[in-house]
């Protein structure tokens, strides 16, 4: 491998340099989600049909699925972040895992809450204890737990060690949020969408769902980068690089 | 057109449903976006006003000293 990719790696990691590079990525990414968000909601909300069955009830999807499948995407991100810190004592990666929580459990919430709205009139009651409702239920306590653990140390670079070791335990949940409905026969459906074989459901509907599914990751990084941001300008207050933007932004 | 409108807003009688699921979507993820904006902005205000004082600490230091000398 060539030497000037870990050599990249190694200056990104650097906190003023992903500090420069996350402001410049950040409006992109932004953008990006909302065009792709607008796009996607014109295609789920107006173009495609209704569900023959479950006529526009079934128009949740569009933004149910996306939330879902970035609850576990954060999560795993949140863990392989905890992994390096973990590991190498990086301080951005413990930035990055601890950021990545409270987004995790923002779209963790949306997923039940909307997931809930869905199953009122298709299903018939707004909660049970279906395996994949409960193993959800189970990330959303993850993250919060992730949450609290961090913000309980006075230390901070202590507090995202000890926190992101539980994010690092609770990866066990996320196969089996994915595989809950197949290993448990209950009330949740199982996967129409599936990366080997034909899908089963219209391309009419599939678009919109995989716009929307690049809107949320989009966004994801979008406010990441704000989130690593602001952490990094308070773990580093004292540096100058820190003070430097203070001045600069009275100037403004 | 305002009949289209309409039976879209409707959604096919689940209004009740589907337009809360947007709502929380929306809601949930702008106090997500605005967060770390009002931190940043509150972090940098805040050390602003430590450097402030730090440098009329120094200046006041600074100039006990030159008159005692």
């Amino acid at each position: 491998m060539a030497n000037w990719i870990p050599l990249w790696l190694h200056k990104l990691s650097s906190p003023p340099v992903f500090y420069r590079f996350a402001g410049t990525l950040r409006p992109w990414a932004i953008a990006l989600a909302l065009v792709l968000g607008i796009v996607a909601m014109y295609g789920g909300l107006v173009l495609a049909p209704p569900d023959y069955q479950q006529g526009n009830d079934y128009r949740i999807i569009f933004i149910h699925v996306p939330s879902a499948w970035m609850s576990l995407f954060i999560y795993a991100v949140m863990g392989i972040a905890a992994f390096i810190a973990l590991v190498w004592r990086i301080k951005l990666a413990e930035v990055v895992a601890m950021a990545s929580a409270p987004i995790g459990a923002a779209f963790t919430f949306i997923t039940l809450v909307t997931g809930s709205l869905w199953g009122a009139r298709m299903w018939g009651t707004w909660w049970t204890w279906d395996a994949r409702l409960t193993s959800e239920l189970v990330l959303l306590f993850l993250y919060l737990g992730v949450i609290a653990l961090y913000h309980s140390f006075e230390d901070r670079r202590q507090g995202a060690r000890t926190a992101g070791f539980l994010a690092l335990i609770g990866v066990v949940n996320v196969p089996i949020v994915h595989f809950s409905v197949n290993w448990w026969n209950t009330l949740h459906q199982g996967s129409t969408i599936r990366l080997l074989g034909p899908s089963t459901i219209a391309s009419s509907m599939l678009w919109p769902l995989l716009t929307m599914m690049a809107a949320t990751k989009f966004y994801y990084f979008a406010s990441l980068f704000g989130r690593v941001r602001a952490d990094l300008l308070a773990l580093e207050s004292g540096k100058d690089w820190v003070r430097q933007i203070a001045e600069n932004e009275v100037r403004r | 057109m305002s009949g289209s409108l309409q039976s879209f807003f409707a959604m096919g009688g689940y209004a009740a449903y589907v337009w809360p699921a947007y709502g929380v979507f929306f809601t949930v993820l702008l106090i997500d976006w605005l967060a770390p904006q009002f931190r940043r902005r509150r972090l940098l205000r805040d050390l602003r006003g430590r450097m402030a004082r730090q440098n009329a600490r120094n200046e006041r230091t600074g100039r006990k000293s030159t008159a005692s000398t």
